[in-house]
């Protein structure tokens, strides 16, 4: 170093992501353990594309291999989009969207740091997009009286889309509960009658309420590590609540509360994992409170009166575009120069 | 009807978008200087006639009129060449040869023991960086010379000289910082 | 006991400070030669108004003050004169500034020393006199003292800049514990001077011996110690003004004007020595640690060689360069050969043990952790994407000249960018540009007063041939010619009234053009 400051915090990137890795592991652990090992194979497939993909990208583009191969990042969006596929998509699905995030959401921006767009959100809507069918269908939880998969039913099953004899793949899948109401409200079931069904919980769906817990354990951590500002997941859970609270009092019979929509689909891990992304999301203070509260009503409208199974991502990409605005109108007063102070 | 919802949507938010874009047309309009003026606070003011022209505002006037091309000013320079290029919207190219080429900046310095007092460097200097009565020693202020030779030719004893302006730490820049991470090839 | 108003941002980096501050200030040894560069402030350097050969009494004025920002400099002890000549300076670019170099003939002959009476003298009296004992701002920042007590006249608060908040820096502290009672009589001093209305000494709480020494030497006086806690930048200016009154002051704004100001102790003990013993600046404390066999505080003589300095601290064989200033803000020396200088608070010896090389700069991820950190309440992401970019109009829209280059943001950057050259940079690029704007609007100017001059002599000319044709039919050509102030041709001919008219005509309609000039500069700068 030949300037000034000659000393550096020894917090290197890598250790960054590191830790959002790890923040992740207990939401993994409780999804494993309610839905099976698929989606640990999902993480597998998702992290060698990645870094697959992440390599030939750095060559073709000239760079280096290290320290970008290492610095973390695109093991972290690997990890979020395998977490975002059913956990019995086949494997080319989360392969494709893997790619399609790291070479084309990332790379093709300018790599990491320069991409308007969160790659791993790319990569699901991609898949969404193209594959409405397969994105719709999850395995149920374990537990819940309907046929199950063996570990390695589950292995065949994604790599080969071979079923053990007799078991067709609609008695093992279901769809989503977020999907379920939406599907049932629309032939005119009253909302109380719905969430009876046995795949809803207490408040989310069953098993999947855990995995909320999960994400949100995680989540604290990562605040308490100083790696997230909480402007984001208050922002963006606090709206998405309070949309779905105003909704719920207006016709309680039709609309859910706000419990279900924080513990179904991806709110939870979008609030700490998805709508945090730093390079995408806006970096002021107000502007990080704006962006999240924003992407959570979207989340909200989308879900109940868009034709996706879940909003997460189409928020999160919509409001991508607009954090540059939201920059530009939220900076902040500088020393000195905040109104009525300096005078 | 959920068509007719749309259109309604889509119809307000270009009407709303409208009025924003509208607004601050009106709002933060600015009052725009002529041409020449843009382009003459983009020559270094030398006045040097090096673009063929017998001064800055002149060749600023000859780009306006479209007579003269952009890469006419060896003092401005590639740095000028492109502030005018982006100002008039048109390609950068190097600066034209035939003109001159790009130097440090320097200042003219009379020896005065040589010096007849012939006025001669007077009254080629376009900015008048040169004091002296006739018949006496003259003597440039350095901080009003721009440098730009024109005093060097009229002189019949020879005794101007240009002199590198030396880099002091007053003047001294830090340099760009940015070490690119690529593959040395 | 007043309550703090604590900054946004700052860090912790570790203290390193307990390796220097356990020995008494001593005394170096007077070098064979003193290099003493005539520019050792903010602003113009001082003109030299001794020339090689000659003798010179210890403190006796060697450069004068020139222009307004500006003080002068002394000779730090007796001897010869060996040569005023560019040398190269503690400063990073390495280059070589006017210097005088001294041999000192070892007597320490004093210069007369002349009482001065500042309690009867008028304010800029006093002013003038600071400034002709090169009194300047000791902290780092080298800023003239007397502009900063000048224009006051009440001053609601004086703060005392006591916090050392930089790494292994401990030259205030042990001045603090040694010298406390001199800075008690400059803190009363200077509060006369500007009548302040309170005085507060802020010192961070890693330091309480220097606490307990200044409480005691400010015992009769009211005069408030306030503890502030250990984070850095806490000893800048801006961010100690903020700590103990709440008052922020931002670039460009005259701390004075917003009823505070900030002196450093060591400013302090040096105003003391200039009014009541008449002392120009000749010395300072000097922190010399890192690796280095004795670290510890010295008391040098300005201009003694930085080698002559680390000789003295013993350095050890692993060491691969030398920093001045702190580890956050201090510069890589590029020769020891440089003087010290009145800014110099502190050299650390560096090794690859203490300051390991910086690991590979990875690209911004937009986390905001420099933002959480900035002092200075800036987004420093933002500047440096504009500064990379070199849009250096929209960097300065981001109040980038607020920045104060402490380097928290480049301390706490996970991907390691080093956030803060590309701010020197930026600003060195903006002032380099405004120079040369500045350049060449006087040459705009200058050649447009001349075109007129030229225009009207031309007119002038005709007009009086015109006037001398018309009216007489048959003038006899020849008498007509010979008059002098008829030879139009030479424009050096004509009689001095007519001369001096037509200057003043000149002038008059120039300064009319440059009016509606800068009414339209003005316009077109947002351009
Ligand atoms: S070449 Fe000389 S006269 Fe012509 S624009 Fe450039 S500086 Fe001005
Ligand atoms: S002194 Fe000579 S070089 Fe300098 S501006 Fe005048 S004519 Fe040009
Ligand atoms: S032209 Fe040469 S000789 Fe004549 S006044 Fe100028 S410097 Fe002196
Ligand atoms: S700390 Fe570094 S990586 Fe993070 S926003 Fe600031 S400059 Fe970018
Ligand atoms: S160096 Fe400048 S931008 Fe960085 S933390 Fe300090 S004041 Fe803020």
């Amino acid at each position: 170093m030949r300037t000034s400051p000659f000393l550096v915090q020894p917090t290197p990137l890598q250790i960054v992501m590191l830790k959002v890795a790890g923040a992740l592991l207990p939401g993994i652990a409780l999804y494993a353990w309610t839905f099976g090992i698929g989606v640990l194979v999902q993480i597998a497939l998702a992290s060698v594309t990645a870094l697959a993909v992440e390599a030939g990208c750095l060559k073709l583009r000239g760079r280096p291999l290290q320290p970008f191969l290492s610095d973390g990042s695109a093991l972290v969006t690997a990890w979020l989009l395998a977490l975002a596929v059913p956990p019995l998509a086949p494997w080319w699905m989360v392969v494709l969207a893997t790619a399609v995030a790291i070479g084309l959401a990332k790379h093709l921006y300018g790599g990491l740091g320069q991409n308007t767009f969160n790659p791993a959100m790319v990569g699901f809507a991609v898949l969404i997009v193209s594959f409405p069918a397969q994105m719709s269908r999850w395995a149920a939880p374990l537990g819940l009286g309907m046929a199950e998969l063996g570990g390695l039913a589950q292995l065949g099953w994604i790599f080969t889309g071979q079923l053990p004899a007799g078991l067709a793949f609609d008695a093992i899948a279901s769809a989503t509960p977020l999907d379920t109401v939406r599907t049932a409200l629309g032939q005119g079931q009253p909302l109380a009658q719905i969430l009876a069904a046995p795949i809803f919980g207490d408040v989310g769906g069953t098993g999947s309420e855990w995995i909320v817990l999960g994400w949100l354990v995680g989540g604290v951590f990562l605040w308490q590590q100083k790696l997230i500002p909480w402007q984001l997941p208050v922002g963006y859970l606090g709206a998405l609540a309070l949309t779905a609270s105003a909704f719920h009092l207006a016709d309680p019979a039709h609309y859910a509360g706000p419990g279900f929509h924080l513990a179904t689909g991806a709110a939870m891990l979008g609030a700490f994992f998805i709508v945090t992304d730093p390079v995408t999301a806006p970096t002021t203070p107000w502007g990080r409170l704006l962006y999240a509260a924003l992407a959570g009503v979207l989340t909200y409208l989308i879900r109940v009166f868009g034709s996706y199974p879940d909003g997460v991502a189409f928020a999160v990409l919509i409001m991508n575009i607009a954090t540059p605005l939201i920059d530009q109108l939220t900076q902040p007063a500088v020393f000195g120069r905040k109104r009525g102070k300096a005078a | 009807m959920s068509v007719l919802l749309a259109l309604c949507v889509m119809a307000g938010l270009a009407l709303l978008l409208g009025a924003v874009l509208g607004f601050a047309a009106i709002r933060f309009r600015v009052e725009d200087d002529p041409l020449v003026d843009k382009i003459d606070a983009i020559l270094p003011q030398t006045q040097c006639a090096q673009c063929g022209y017998p001064g800055c505002r002149p060749y600023a006037t000859a780009i306006t009129n479209d007579e003269a091309d952009i890469n006419q000013c060896p003092p401005g320079g590639e740095d000028g060449i492109r502030q005018l290029a982006d100002l008039l919207g048109r390609e950068f190219k190097p600066l034209n040869a035939a003109n001159g080429v790009e130097k440090p900046k320097r200042v003219a310095v009379i020896d005065e023991q040589l010096c007849i007092g012939c006025t001669l460097c007077i009254q080629a200097c376009p900015v008048d960086a040169i004091v002296g009565a006739a018949k006496h020693m003259h003597t440039v202020i350095a901080s009003e010379c721009t440098g730009c030779e024109l005093c060097i030719a009229p002189c019949p004893v020879d005794c101007i000289d240009m002199a590198p302006l030396g880099d002091t730490p007053a003047s001294w820049k830090w340099r760009y910082p940015v070490a690119m991470l690529k593959v040395v090839s | 006991m007043s309550r703090l108003h604590a900054f946004h941002g700052g860090i912790h980096p570790p203290e390193h400070k307990a390796e220097s501050n356990g020995a008494r200030i001593v005394q170096v040894p007077l070098p064979p030669q003193l290099v003493v560069a005539l520019n050792q402030h903010i602003g113009h350097g001082a003109k030299p108004v001794v020339a090689a050969g000659d003798r010179v009494a210890k403190g006796q004025m060697i450069g004068r003050a020139e222009g307004r920002v500006s003080a002068a400099v002394h000779a730090p002890t007796s001897g010869r004169v060996l040569a005023v000549e560019p040398r190269v300076v503690a400063h990073p670019s390495g280059l070589a500034e006017l210097c005088v170099v001294i041999e000192p003939d070892g007597e320490e002959r004093w210069i007369e020393r002349q009482r001065f009476d500042w309690r009867n003298a008028d304010g800029p009296a006093v002013l003038d006199h600071l400034r002709d004992l090169g009194v300047v701002g000791l902290g780092g920042a080298v800023f003239p003292s007397h502009l900063k007590l000048a224009g006051a006249r009440t001053l609601d608060t004086l703060v005392i800049n006591g916090a050392e908040c930089e790494p292994y820096i401990t030259c205030d502290d042990r001045l603090m514990r040694e010298r406390a009672d001199e800075i008690g009589a400059g803190i009363a001093i200077v509060r006369q001077l500007m009548n302040a209305r309170q005085v507060k000494v802020g010192i961070e709480d890693n330091k309480p011996e220097a606490i307990e020494a200044m409480r005691l030497a400010c015992g009769g006086q009211d005069i408030e110690v306030v503890v502030v806690p250990t984070l850095y930048p806490s000893g800048g200016a801006k961010q100690l003004t903020r700590l103990l009154t709440g008052r922020e002051v931002p670039a460009g704004v005259r701390a004075t004007d917003l009823g505070v100001q900030c002196f450093n102790v060591g400013t302090v003990q040096a105003l003391y020595r200039a009014l009541e013993h008449g002392e120009p600046l000749l010395s300072r404390i000097v922190t010399l640690t890192g690796a280095v066999a004795r670290p510890g505080n010295v008391e040098a003589l300005l201009g003694t060689p930085l080698s002559h300095l680390m000789a003295f601290a013993g350095v050890a064989a692993d060491v691969t360069g030398h920093v001045y200033g702190g580890p956050m803000m201090g510069f890589v020396l590029p020769s020891l050969e440089a003087g010290l200088t009145k800014s110099g608070n502190c050299i650390i010896a560096r090794n690859a043990e203490l300051f390991p090389p910086a690991p590979p700069e990875m690209p911004c991820i937009r986390c905001g952790t420099c933002a959480e950190a900035c002092p200075a309440e800036l987004q420093p992401m933002d500047l440096y994407w504009f500064a990379r970019a070199r849009q250096f109009g929209r960097a300065q829209e981001r109040h980038l000249f607020d920045c104060i280059e402490c380097g928290a943001c480049a301390y706490v950057c996970p991907s390691n960018i080093r956030l803060v050259d590309y701010f020197r940079y930026a600003k060195s690029e903006i002032w380099a540009a405004e120079k040369s704007r500045d350049a060449a609007t006087l040459a705009r100017r200058r050649h447009e007063a001349r075109q007129a001059r030229q225009e009207r002599d031309k007119r002038e000319r005709a007009e009086r041939l015109a006037a001398r044709t018309t009216p007489r039919p048959a003038p006899p050509p020849l008498p007509e010619q010979v008059t002098p102030q008829e030879a139009p041709a030479a424009p050096a001919a004509p009689t001095d009234d007519d001369k001096q008219a037509r200057i003043a005509a000149a002038m008059a309609r120039a300064a009319a053009r440059r009016a509606g000039q800068a009414g339209k500069g003005e316009g077109g700068d947002g351009a």
